[in-house]
């Protein structure tokens, strides 16, 4: 049986988090906005460029195409690019995406492949370690970029193609989460080389017949450098999508952990005052039982 | 002069330009072209320089480091991987990194051709910077 006090302090104790949690909320609704924004300002770029890529694929001689475009006729080694959260308490993101990764490398690893995970974000390392460790290569940390730029998006970039022109793995996949609403974060996997161009039989430029575009310096120079680019550009996606996704997480978790103490508290206080009214009936009775004594 | 066409000027992070232009002078790998309303169909990469565009009520200069030029019957979309938008105040900073980046090139390339589109783009930023 808790003291009075003891009481006391456990309902202090939760009011105190329920105001830290709905600090945290508010301030993960303000930088959501901030994300979304960024989010929907980068679509456009991306979408034009898979048009042009789209374009230029569906012309390009599948027998001497780039190795990024078509994939270099092996399947053995995987890279899993795990795009994840820098922080925690935001519900089930982190794990979401972490999950998904460590599916897909079971399997992998069950039909004999190789894999190799490359990390970014803190938390998804964190959760991987412990049963994945030896495949996770490396680890990029963006702890301390406060506003996610091309460059960041970049680096990696120009390291994964690095790798893969050094033969260092055959296929390349990324991991993040897509962002729908503020409620629904579906955590996605999208392979990036070979890359997957989106429908290629599709209606899409059917407007520009063949023969009819030209190209400067040459179609396959242009293809080259998209494909290069398209890479830096799809992992700035998934970090966008992850930043936009990661805060309407943190929000929603957050909003559930301040309505959660709130109940809490109701019941504490609750209970807080039975008790005190026992306590007080009990004094009672004893100082009346004492005086009918005497 | 044959009216307008669409132009975009698009960069990972943000739609910088979208709306008419009546001219848009653009530095492409094989050489500087200019675009016009009506222009035929045609993909170009793109090396760094000044990008001019000429909307009906004055001029833009945007600096642009890599990217595409796509232009289509409907109008030029530009991608473009880095930009300055040198109309916009407190750039000199980034300028002047361009410029040494241009210069490092200067200093180190042995192909002609690349020496003179740096060169070029030096005399380019330093008129901008100048101003």
């Amino acid at each position: 049986m808790p003291s009075l006090k003891d009481m006391r302090n456990r309902i202090a104790s939760v009011k105190a988090t329920r105001k830290i949690t709905k600090a945290m909320q508010m301030v993960a609704a303000a930088k959501l906005r901030r994300a979304q924004e960024a989010a929907t300002a980068a679509r456009p770029y991306a979408e034009r460029m898979d048009r042009v890529l789209v374009n230029l694929a569906r012309r390009a001689n599948p027998s001497e195409a780039s190795p990024l475009l078509v994939g270099n006729g092996k399947d053995d080694v995987h890279l899993l690019i795990v795009m994840t959260a820098e922080r925690g308490l935001c519900g089930g993101f982190n794990s979401n995406i972490a999950r998904l990764a460590r599916v897909d490398t079971l399997r992998l690893l069950r039909a004999g492949k190789t894999v190799k995970i490359l990390c970014v974000g803190r938390k998804g390392a964190d959760n991987l370690r412990r049963d994945l460790g030896r495949n996770i290569m490396d680890r990029v940390d963006l702890r301390s970029v406060r506003q996610l730029g091309f460059g960041n998006a970049e680096a990696i970039g120009t390291r994964v193609l690095a790798m893969f022109e050094a033969g260092e793995f055959d296929v390349a996949t990324i991991y993040f989460s897509e962002f729908k609403n503020v409620i629904t974060q579906k955590p996605t996997a999208q392979q990036i080389i070979p890359a997957r161009i989106p429908d290629i039989e599709g209606s899409a430029g059917k407007a520009n017949g063949d023969g009819v575009v030209e190209y400067e310096p040459s179609e396959e120079d242009v293809l080259g450098y998209l494909l290069k680019r398209n890479i830096s550009t799809q992992i700035f996606r998934g970090l966008l999508e992850n930043a936009a996704s990661e805060q309407g997480a943190r929000m929603t978790a957050m909003d559930n952990a301040t309505r959660n103490a709130g109940d809490m508290i109701n019941k504490l206080t609750v209970k807080y005052n039975r008790l005190r009214q026992a306590n007080i009936t009990k004094e009672l009775i004893e100082i009346i039982s004492g005086a009918e004594a005497l | 002069m044959a009216g307008t066409f669409k132009f975009e000027l698009v960069s990972p992070e943000r739609v910088l330009f979208s709306g008419d232009a009546s001219e848009v002078i653009v530095p492409g790998t094989d050489g500087q072209f200019t675009v016009l309303p009506g222009h035929a169909p045609f993909v170009s990469s793109l090396r760094p320089g000044v990008l001019m565009i000429k909307i009906p009520s004055g001029s833009r200069r945007v600096y642009i480091r890599g990217g595409i030029a796509e232009v289509e019957p409907e109008g030029l979309t530009i991608l473009a991987q880095h930009l300055i938008d040198l109309e916009a105040g407190g750039v000199n900073a980034e300028i002047d990194a361009e410029i040494k980046a241009a210069e490092a090139i200067i200093a180190s390339t042995k192909v002609e051709d690349e020496r003179m589109a740096a060169a070029e783009t030096v005399a380019q930023l330093r008129s901008v910077a100048n101003r």
